[in-house]
Formats: structure tokens, C-alpha cells, sequence
């Protein structure tokens, strides 16, 4: 499989016009029309969930620190350029100064414009106080190159599970970092940001392709780990209308992808660590989108495993991820324009698949 | 070399009861994987042998594989940093053993060749190794001697006109597959059960490699075999360490020159700087960033110095640069590319000894007798063992 992309690669390469290598990515990237006639292409880069944690002092996680680091060195490798990059939330652990000044430090390498999303353990500490120094606003749209690019803060919840209900800070923080917990609570935008969103969208001709980043998934998928949006079916019939809409998510640590109407979801991986499949774990009914093709569980010997960042590019209107896996092959999730939604190009067919590993 | 099928059965029977053994072959070692278009033959070993020793396939006729590969030192050029080709000119790399290559799934320290058969190819037109111009330089002496003729007539049933590389290099790798070797202290201890075989240091010094050393993940052993190598390649911050400032320019040039027709062998020997890119000159994947292939570990003791650029001259500097978490010295700073595998050990100073105790029982009989020497001329004081 390799050897064939690469040489897909290499044949575009010597036949391309321009002369100017076109990806170090074993891709084959196609020149990709975009968007409304004769609009340019593009490229940008994704790195999401990076957890960075501090131990104490000026001592941090290894193992995340090198996840973002490493991230950060091969985006900057990327060719042709991407016009920016994304950070999908989940900067920091538990959302401190020294956690959130340490992973902006790191992500300060970047050669590129960088646009940030809000992850709940970089706001439950202090509410997006110190995250707002850095990176300023929670929630924001920008026109890139033909196309409306809008960044949710979508993980907020109710107020009165955020105010007045913890004895400190840290208690906030810890109560929103747990899995299947029962004083937990889950992830919404908020009224305020649905009616900026409402009023955002009104702008916006019906024909422009949309690019939605957000931390959480704008779809149900699983409660109990807030793979959720609490007004994921209002946030979709805002959606609706739009020709062509693509929801880019952190969150999961997994790659998940799915289509429902005219809107294409797909996850980003962390570079941190995985989170196995709510189906495979969980004791609760898994609504995981079933055109996801499961990954095999992680190496624990390399702490890379099952970690990773994207590269996306559009593709008429959709866009084209391209998972840099280490340890793993490479994957790729591109809409498919002839089933209408987004698909793994390789381990769709199941005759291609690595067979999964069922047992934990 | 060739042991009776029965002795070996009654010297692993307490161990492994219900393997049977399927090859014959040194201790320690699985069968020999042999090409079916490339079966070994005395005469082709014995063809092989000669071509791999003769110094005319080389621009200035004094330098053959056997230059770098010397027999005496288990065919390395120990205590060479990296390799010298004609004209004492350098290469950027280690000559790696062809002691046991035979097991090899890829060729070269960055895998660039496939097998024996490829990798035989290259040295003799590369300019800083035996510089011949082309390969029919090295196939036009081979029809004019009337010797090699004869033989790769009677081997491949070829006329002179006819000898081609593929016949060239398939002798080649047949006399190379015959330079395998087993056992070692270490295999009559694991795999005979020969309980005084190695110290009790050295087998401490396994548990280390099975634990805390986190060693045989990627130096694997199996049931009945150990090869001590994953096959697979890994940053491990030699090298690449060095020139973290320049991977970008670095790799955005040589994509560039590759795509435009760049030859790769002749380039990562040419520069060391590129030659630190390592497997990702060969295959454009940023997980293989100044990766490269596990090495045996097999005779270790006596191939010194380590790494793909022979920059660690001792076996505890290789053991602490590990323990290090990738760096050779503790206050250097990490590569980002660092393999997710390579993370600071905490070792014990009695367990970095261990380990290069039981690296030291890895030495076949045939090699034993190197040792002394390879230990002088690595410059270490003291005896190990």
C-alpha cells in the first residue's frame, strides 16, 4: 500500500507543472480545484490535544511534551506550505499558567499563522481567563480563500454547574477532566454563541463552503465521555441550509468520521495519547458513526503510538485529511463526492484492513 | 558449523520441549532464509568469495568489499569510525557486519537496498567507496579473466559475454550468506540451558535487557532464535542530534535534488549532514526522520565503534546514551523526531554494567579471539570480564 502511494506521489511530482515539490506527506496530492469556480487551492495543517502537564516547577510530561514537539517540527517540514494551522484545544492538562505559557511556548515554533480552538482543560480552571492573554477570543469566523472558517467555543455547560457549585477552581477543573463521571456535565455553546453563530451565518451565501473547527464533536456520539454537544441538532439545522459544511473536532483522540445531511464531521487524532473506542470500552451503547473504521490499540513500548496530526486540504468544498500516524500507517479520510461523505481512501474496502484487536 | 539434529535436541530439550528444530545451523540462530533464484552452491560460495575479495573492481585497484568487510575484525572495519573507500576518501557510515546479514529483511544502515543481491550493487560505483565508473567497468574484467569465466560458467551456465551484475551479485551474496554465526555463550546458556556458560553478571544483565533496559523491543528474540533486530528503523538521536538546526533546509534540499533525479546511495555516503536524515532519504515519511535500522547485536563486543556513524566507541556509551533518553550527553538538547520507543531509563550504574556484561556474551567462538585487540584499539582500560 505504501509503495503504491509513494509512487502516486513521485508520478505526480515529475508530471506537476509548477516544478516545486508538493507535499512530504507519501500523498498523493492531487491539484484540487476548490470551492466556488476558479477558486484557489489551499492547504492548512491540524494539531489538537496535547495535554501538556505539569509535574511540578519547571518539570512537565515527557510524553506529551514530545507528542506537541514532534508535531510541531513536521509541520514545519510540510511542502508545499500550509496557509495555517490549527490547534484543536486541549493545550494544557489542567488548564495552569505554567501548563498553558509552556505549550504556547512550544506551539510559538510554528512557522505559520496559528488559530486556536477552546478545550475544556484549558478553560474549567479559570474559565478561558489566561487562555484569553494568550490566544484572545473564544469563539470567531474569518473568510479564507473563498471559504467561511468559524472556531466554537463548544465547550461550555450549563451556568449553574460552572458557578457556585465547587468549593475551588481545580475541584471545576478535575470534575470536567473525568470520564464517565457522574457529577460531570455536559458540553454545550451556550445561548449567546448560538445567536452569534445565527447571526455569523445570515452573512454568509448559501453556496460558500463552511469550515466549522470545534473541540467537541457537533454530533451525539457518547455521553458519558462528553463525545457530545449538548445542541449538536440545533447547531446541524443552523448547518442545513449550507451547500457544502465540514466539522473538524479534537476531543476524541481517535479517528472518527461521519456524514449526516450535508454535513461532513470528521475527528483529529491527539498528539498526546489515544482513547480507545467508546464500543469496544464502554458498558454503554456506543453511537459511533459506523462508517468509522476502528484503529488497533497502541503500542505501549512507543509512546508515540496511536498519536498524531493532520494535514488537510479542500477539495470542492470538503475537506481532505491526511493523518501523519507514527507507528502506524499513514491514513487518509477524503470525502468521496460519488457516496457523498467522508471515507477512509485505503481500509474502507475490508479486504485492506489490519484486523482489529477485540480483546483489552 | 553443522551440528547433528540429535545432540541439539537433547541440549534445548529442557527448555523449549515442544519446539522442534527445524535447521541446522549455528545455536541461537533461525534457518538460513536462502532466494530460490539464488540457491547456495559450493562453487558459487567459492565465486563469491574471490569477487568479494578482489581489489580490481575499484577506480584506483586496491580496495574490494573485503576492505571494509575484513574478515579478521568479523567483517567490519573496526576501529574505523566510518568507512574508508579509495584513496582513504571517507564515507559518512559504520560499516555494518556482514556476520549474520543473511537475516537481514533490509539491507544498509537506512534499508535503502532489499537484500544481499541490491546492496552488492552499489559499493563498487559509489565515489567514495570503490568509484568504478559503471558496472560494466567491473564486468569487463570480470569476462577478461579467463578464471572467472570459467567459474561463472560452470556456476550459472553463462558465457563470458553473457556474465551480467545479477550474476555478479548473486555470487556475492551467496558467500555471504555463508558468514552466519551462532552460538555464543549467551545461546548455550538461553537456548542449551548450559547453566555456566555466561556470569551471573551477564544474566542479570538479560533482565535488564528484558526490563528496565527496555533493549528487546526493538533488539527482539524469539522462542528458539534471537537475531536481535526488529527489522525496523528508529530515531534514536544519533546523528540527527547534531544538526536539529538545519532538518528543515536539509530535507526541503534534498527532496528537491531527489525528485529532480538525485542518486541516494551516492548522496547519504557524500555528506554527513545528509546521511543523518537516514531512513527518510529513503522513503519521504517524517516518522523515519534520522531514523535507521536496528543492528544486530550479535558479536557486538567486538565490532567497535557503535552507531550508524560510529560516534560511540564503547558499549556503556551506548548503553548510557539510551539511558540518557536519546542524548549522548545529558544536557543535550533532545531531537523532535526522537523515536516514541527512547525515554530516559533511570538506569543504576550496576545495571548499565549488567547489560554490558551480557552484551559481551554475545561473541561466537570464531571472534572470541578479537576481543583484546578490539578493546585496545578502542582506547578502554581494564578488562570487562
Amino acid at each position: 500500500m505504501k509503495n503504491i502511494a509513494v509512487s502516486n506521489r513521485r508520478d505526480f511530482l515529475r508530471t506537476t507543472m509548477s516544478g516545486v515539490i508538493a507535499g512530504m506527506l507519501p500523498v498523493s496530492l492531487v491539484r484540487l480545484s476548490y470551492g466556488k469556480e476558479g477558486g484557489p487551492d489551499f492547504t492548512f495543517a491540524y494539531i489538537s490535544d496535547s495535554h501538556i502537564q505539569q509535574v511540578k516547577g519547571n518539570q512537565f510530561v515527557r510524553n506529551w511534551d514530545r507528542g506537541l514537539i514532534r508535531a510541531v517540527a513536521e509541520a514545519n517540514l510540510l511542502e508545499p506550505k500550509p496557509d495555517f494551522v490549527v490547534f484543536g484545544g486541549d493545550l494544557a492538562q489542567l488548564g495552569s499558567k505554567p501548563e498553558l505559557d509552556h505549550g504556547a511556548e512550544m506551539l510559538a515554533k510554528l512557522n505559520y499563522k496559528t488559530f486556536m480552538v477552546m478545550g475544556e482543560h484549558d478553560y474549567y480552571l479559570d474559565l478561558g481567563e489566561y487562555w484569553s492573554k494568550l490566544y484572545g477570543k473564544h469563539y470567531y469566523s474569518w473568510n479564507h480563500k473563498g471559504v467561511h472558517f468559524i472556531t466554537l467555543n463548544s465547550i461550555l455547560t450549563y451556568d449553574d454547574w460552572t458557578f457556585d457549585r465547587w468549593e475551588s477552581d481545580e475541584r471545576r477543573m478535575n470534575e470536567m477532566a473525568g470520564l464517565d463521571n457522574p457529577n460531570g456535565s455536559p458540553f454545550m455553546i451556550g445561548a449567546k454563541q448560538m445567536e452569534w453563530l445565527r447571526k455569523d451565518l445570515a452573512k454568509i451565501s448559501k453556496d460558500t463552503p463552511i469550515v466549522v473547527f470545534s473541540h467537541s464533536p457537533l454530533q451525539k456520539i457518547y455521553k458519558g465521555w462528553n463525545f457530545w454537544t449538548e445542541e449538536a441538532d440545533d447547531i446541524q439545522a443552523m448547518l442545513k441550509p449550507f451547500d457544502k459544511v465540514n466539522v473538524i473536532y479534537g476531543h476524541v483522540h481517535q479517528i472518527q468520521y461521519n456524514q449526516i445531511g450535508n454535513i461532513a464531521f470528521t475527528s483529529v487524532m491527539s498528539t498526546a495519547w489515544p482513547w480507545p473506542y467508546p464500543e469496544s470500552y464502554a458498558l454503554a451503547e456506543s453511537h459511533l458513526p459506523i462508517l468509522t473504521v476502528p484503529m488497533n490499540r497502541a503500542d505501549p513500548f512507543n509512546e508515540r503510538d496511536a498519536t498524531g496530526w493532520q494535514f488537510m486540504s479542500m477539495h470542492t468544498g470538503r475537506v481532505d485529511l491526511e493523518f501523519n500516524l507514527y507507528n502506524n500507517s499513514n491514513r487518509t479520510i477524503a470525502f468521496n463526492t460519488a457516496k457523498g461523505h467522508p471515507e477512509d481512501t485505503t481500509f474502507t474496502d475490508p479486504e485492506n484492513r489490519i484486523p482489529a484487536q477485540q480483546h483489552f | 558449523m553443522n551440528k547433528s539434529l540429535i545432540a541439539m535436541s537433547i541440549a534445548v530439550g529442557n527448555l523449549i520441549l515442544a519446539t522442534p528444530i527445524l535447521a541446522e545451523g549455528p545455536l541461537g540462530l533461525p534457518g538460513l532464509p536462502v532466494p530460490t533464484d539464488n540457491p547456495q552452491t559450493p562453487e558459487k560460495i567459492a565465486l563469491g568469495s574471490r569477487l568479494f575479495n578482489d581489489v580490481r573492481f575499484s577506480a584506483t585497484g586496491d580496495v574490494s568489499c573485503a576492505t571494509c568487510h575484513v574478515a579478521e575484525k568479523a567483517f567490519t572495519d573496526s576501529p574505523l569510525s566510518v568507512s574508508e573507500g579509495i584513496r582513504k576518501l571517507t564515507g559518512t557510515r559504520n560499516a555494518p557486519t556482514v556476520v549474520n546479514a543473511a537475516f537481514n529483511k533490509t539491507q544498509f544502515w537506512d534499508g535503502r537496498s532489499p537484500d544481499l543481491e541490491d546492496q552488492a550493487l552499489h559499493p563498487f560505483v559509489n565515489p567514495v567507496e570503490m568509484a568504478l565508473p559503471n558496472h560494466d567497468a567491473l564486468l569487463a574484467i570480470v569476462r577478461g579473466d579467463p578464471a572467472y569465466v570459467q567459474s561463472f560458467s560452470g556456476v550459472f551456465g553463462v558465457s563470458a559475454a553473457a556474465i551480467t551484475m545479477k550474476e555478479v551479485t548473486r555470487a556475492i551474496a551467496a558467500f555471504e550468506r555463508t558468514q552466519i554465526s551462532g552460538d555464543s555463550p549467551f545461546d548455550r546458556w538461553y537456548f542449551a540451558g548450559e547453566q555456566d556458560a555466561i556470569s551471573a553478571q551477564a544474566k542479570r544483565g538479560f533482565t535488564t535487557f528484558l526490563g528496565n533496559g527496555r533493549c528487546v523491543s526493538c533488539h527482539a528474540i524469539e522462542q528458539d532464535f534471537a537475531v536481535f533486530t526488529d527489522h525496523l528503523f528508529h530515531n534514536i538521536g544519533i546523528g540527527i542530534n547534531n544538526i536539529q538546526d538545519k532538518v528543515p533546509e536539509l530535507a526541503r534540499a534534498f527532496q528537491v535534488a531527489k525528485n529532480a533525479g538525485l542518486d541516494v546511495d551516492v548522496a547519504v555516503l557524500s555528506d554527513a549532514d545528509t546521511s543523518h536524515l537516514g531512513r527518510f532519504a529513503v522513503d519521504d515519511q517524517f516518522s523515519s526522520m534520522g531514523s535507521f535500522k536496528t543492528s544486530t547485536l550479535r558479536n557486538i563486543d567486538v565490532t567497535a565503534p557503535y552507531m550508524h556513524d560510529g560516534s560511540l566507541k564503547t558499549l556503556r556509551e551506548v548503553v548510557e546514551h539510551y539511558n540518557n533518553g536519546g542524548v549522548t550527553k545529558p544536557e543535550d538538547p533532545v531531537n523532535p523526531f526522537l523515536s516514541g520507543g527512547i525515554r530516559p531509563l533511570n538506569l543504576t550504574e550496576q545495571e548499565i554494567d549488567d547489560l554490558v556484561a551480557f552484551m559481551e556474551a554475545l561473541t561466537s567462538p570464531q571472534f572470541q579471539s578479537l576481543k583484546a585487540q578490539s578493546v585496545a584499539a578502542a582506547g578502554v582500560s581494564g578488562d570487562a570480564q
